[in-house]
């Protein structure tokens, strides 16, 4: 059972906002959905999940349509950064509104996380602070039976103790209740080591689509006189580049040539994701600015 | 227990050699059981199949070994071969790297052994 995005084509007032997009999501695993402001995260998740219908392009779960499929669509969970809630309602009632919405909800779970976030679940949503709107939302998201969650922006306006404890919950239910998680963040450094599977949206297309650690065996810093690293990285995929006095460093994404000998003044190195991300995602004129 | 995530090491292999150095030192005494895939993952924020591949490394050396319902322990032995293991490559890395940085130094192989004297006799 996994979720089939084929050839999606979307664009406001005719701006082009995802262009030909084609991923699977399967079951049981813990993605992440990175890209710069305005790349098409929200867009995409929203898509996925019937809220919006995309110009061309299909989703399917297992061969079944999901545009307003009320069976597949039911395995599923979007938490987004708009919020849907009547400011009257009280939290206790938003849980038992999702309830009647997908058949069950975890109602000890949800009370034993609204104790440790600290959340009246009898205070009004429309009352609520930034922090503790998304810390609602998130609560119905981790106690909802459905097999796909995705949360856009999880930890926005969390403070670092609340990310933390979040992450924690994240681990300790998906580890009780495997099912898949899709999170969109701009906090890449946050979840690096948490997400298994990354997918990089950038200039409306994905650019990035594979295994983390596969992902960073391949990205290397390579570093140390100019010419040095110019000679050794000729020819390869450089996706940035900084200097600093004498000393160059070169990003780059791809196998090395390793018939080339690597001379004693230069050192390679791995990348780590956000560093990855950013250098992936520069645009011209961010690069050059980097430059100096 | 510690990970350092800028390390250019691979996360899953951090996780086998922190787990053997907690073994080395006995942190995780011979036959006890050892945190659990999910503690790990919660307490580092690492995904538990990172943290299970890390396992599984040392479970293939017998280091620690499954059992079922219950969790991770540590073998019997496994101290006593981590030693041995380290014994055996102690010349590769230590002594070698010792040496080749005192040449650089121009530190002679009499003016190295006194060091080596001193350094024991301080410790």
């Amino acid at each position: 059972m996994s979720i089939q995005v084929q050839a999606i084509q979307h664009a406001f007032h005719g701006q082009t906002v995802l262009d030909d997009l084609n991923l699977t999501i399967e079951p049981n695993k813990i993605y992440g959905l990175l890209g710069r402001n305005g790349a098409g995260k929200s867009t995409l998740l929203n898509i996925i999940s019937s809220r919006i219908f995309a110009n061309s392009g299909s989703v399917t779960m297992d061969d079944q349509p999901m545009q307003d499929n009320d069976s597949t669509l039911g395995k599923l969970y979007l938490m987004s950064e708009v919020n849907l809630y009547s400011e009257r309602s009280r939290i206790k009632q938003l849980f038992h509104t999702t309830a009647l919405f997908y058949g069950d909800f975890d109602f000890a779970y949800a009370a034993k996380l609204a104790d440790s976030f600290g959340l009246d679940t009898n205070a009004r949503f429309g009352k609520l602070s930034t922090g503790y709107r998304t810390i609602c939302k998130l609560i119905i998201a981790l106690c909802v039976p459905a097999d796909y969650i995705f949360l856009d922006e999880p930890v926005l306006g969390l403070d670092a103790n609340h990310r933390e404890l979040f992450y924690q919950e994240l681990i300790e239910t998906y580890s009780d209740n495997p099912r898949t998680f899709v999170i969109s963040t701009h906090l890449i450094e946050e979840v690096a080591n948490l997400i298994e599977h990354v997918f990089v949206l950038d200039e409306h297309r994905l650019t990035l689509d594979g295994d983390v650690s596969d992902i960073l065996t391949q990205a290397y810093t390579i570093t140390g006189p100019a010419t040095d690293v110019i000679a050794y990285t000729q020819g390869l995929n450089v996706i940035g580049e900084d200097h600093l006095g004498g000393i160059t460093a070169h990003y780059v994404y791809g196998s090395l040539n390793d018939d080339r000998p690597l001379p004693d003044t230069v050192t390679v190195e791995h990348l780590d994701l956000q560093k990855l991300f950013v250098n992936l995602t520069n645009t011209k004129k961010e690069a050059a600015t980097h430059v100096n | 227990m510690q990970f350092n995530f800028n390390s250019t090491e691979p996360i899953y292999l951090q996780v086998a050699d922190q787990i053997e150095e907690a073994i080395f030192t006995e942190t995780f005494a011979e036959g006890e059981q050892i945190p659990s895939t999910t503690e790990i993952s919660k307490e580092f924020h690492i995904n538990p199949a990172t943290v299970l591949k890390g396992m599984n490394i040392l479970v293939d050396n017998q280091l620690i070994e499954k059992r079922r319902g219950v969790g991770m322990f540590v073998i019997a032995s496994a101290q006593s071969r981590i030693v041995a293991k380290r014994r055996d490559q102690f010349y590769t890395d230590y002594v070698k790297k010792l040496v080749s940085e005192a040449r650089k130094l121009h530190i002679t192989q009499a003016e190295l052994a006194q060091l080596i004297e001193r350094g024991f006799s301080e410790s």
